[in-house]
């Protein structure tokens, strides 16, 4: 069966308590840890941060508790604004970016802060994407063509350009694709929503060549109709796309070109 | 245990792994076929349940009558077996999401397969007996 409970070195322990002090504006952030080296249990730390000396995002936060309180926390980050998708996390109950989610656009009372759900994890709130990044190569996200290359740029006209508007704008973060109790379940073999939006943007493109040969590769009960609509992926995604339209599209195409 | 101890057993590289056994060609006369037969299910549901309420304290000779008639035994078939069609295609998605031991999740994709087709048989012959015999 699916596992529904975490296994017994998976149970989350109280952690340590960094107090503020003197703080004017103090904020508590409780946020995962877990280490590979030391074979304890995950824990819970819980951190005291004064946002009257703190940058308004939760990123932010972050790194004024890696800097300032505690160097042993471990996060991704990079571009700090929304494009590399490196601090993809699970805040306040939702994948979002650290970057690009305001500390008070979050619920009232402690800020929770996990890594992206039902990943393996490589320390605190790093989680190891390894399988996501295979299943995004086995798609072979490139431009495929049989005739041959142009002297120039492959031309669109601006209708067609324009069905890639929603698609392009993926980063990859993996919020998605981690908040789909589908890939939850089955991600060893359901490509989940990222992936597919990714596919996708290929099969749409005006000036790809192998847009059969794409949607014959998703022809599977697994790697394609494990998605139920759940549409998690939808509400969570932190650049505002949907993948689970690009799904229900891949899906129509797939009806489209056999008989009903 | 020190590092090298690890006998490491999966040596594939990641896309190998995610690659697996490639597409089977399949599942989208799966898919297909359950929203199919759900838009054939709205229709003679809603005829059943006309059907069932037209029966409201009727005795049983009334009942029976009713079923015999040619129309509403062919319906009444038809709504049985693609409900028994429906909800195989259902289940078969519930055991192949959660049933994640192969040999138990062969076992029951067949085992609901066959409860379908006796119970459509069933249903069928039920309907039958009543509407053939004079």
């Amino acid at each position: 069966m699916a596992e529904f409970s975490l296994p017994k070195n998976s149970k989350i322990q109280p952690g340590r308590h960094y107090p503020a002090k003197d703080a004017k504006k103090p904020r508590t952030f409780r946020i995962y840890r877990w280490s590979p080296d030391d074979g304890q249990n995950p824990r819970m730390d819980t951190y005291e941060v004064d946002l009257a000396a703190c940058g308004p995002m939760v990123l932010d936060a972050l790194l004024k508790i890696k800097n300032e309180i505690d160097p042993t926390l471990t996060l991704r980050r990079s571009c700090r604004e929304g494009i590399c998708g490196s601090c993809a996390m699970n805040i306040d109950g939702t994948n979002t970016l650290a970057c690009t989610r305001a500390i008070s656009e979050c619920a009232s009372g402690d800020v929770k802060i996990y890594p992206l759900p039902h990943m393996p994890v490589v320390k605190d709130l790093v989680p190891d994407l390894t399988h996501f990044y295979a299943q995004f190569a086995s798609i072979k996200p490139w431009i495929r063509t049989q005739s041959p290359a142009p002297d120039r740029e492959r031309l669109q006209s601006p209708e067609e350009r324009k069905k890639l508007d929603g698609l392009y704008e993926c980063i990859l973060c993996a919020c998605c694709s981690t908040s789909c109790p589908s890939y939850w379940w089955n991600g060893d073999k359901y490509l989940g929503p990222a992936i597919l939006l990714q596919a996708y943007r290929w099969i749409v493109d005006s000036r790809d060549e192998a847009t059969g040969a794409r949607l014959d590769d998703l022809e599977d009960p697994f790697k394609l109709y494990r998605c139920h609509t759940i549409m998690n992926c939808t509400r969570t995604c932190p650049k505002g796309l949907n993948p689970a339209k690009a799904i229900a599209e891949i899906k129509k195409l797939m009806v489209e070109r056999r008989s009903a | 245990m020190s590092a090298k101890d690890i006998v490491v057993k999966d040596r594939r590289n990641p896309l190998k792994i995610a690659r697996g056994l490639g597409s089977s060609q399949s599942g989208v006369g799966h898919w297909w076929s359950q929203r199919v037969t759900a838009a054939a299910l709205v229709l003679l549901g809603v005829w059943f349940v006309i059907t069932v309420l037209c029966l409201l304290h009727a005795d049983y000779a009334t009942a029976r009558a009713a079923v015999a008639k040619p129309w509403n035994a062919l319906l009444l078939i038809a709504f049985a077996l693609t409900m028994f069609w429906h909800a195989v295609l259902g289940l078969q998605v519930v055991i192949e999401d959660y049933v994640h031991t192969r040999w138990k999740e062969v076992v029951l994709l067949v085992a609901i397969k066959f409860l379908a087709v006796l119970g459509a048989l069933a249903s069928a012959l039920a309907v039958l007996r009543i509407a053939l015999t004079p």
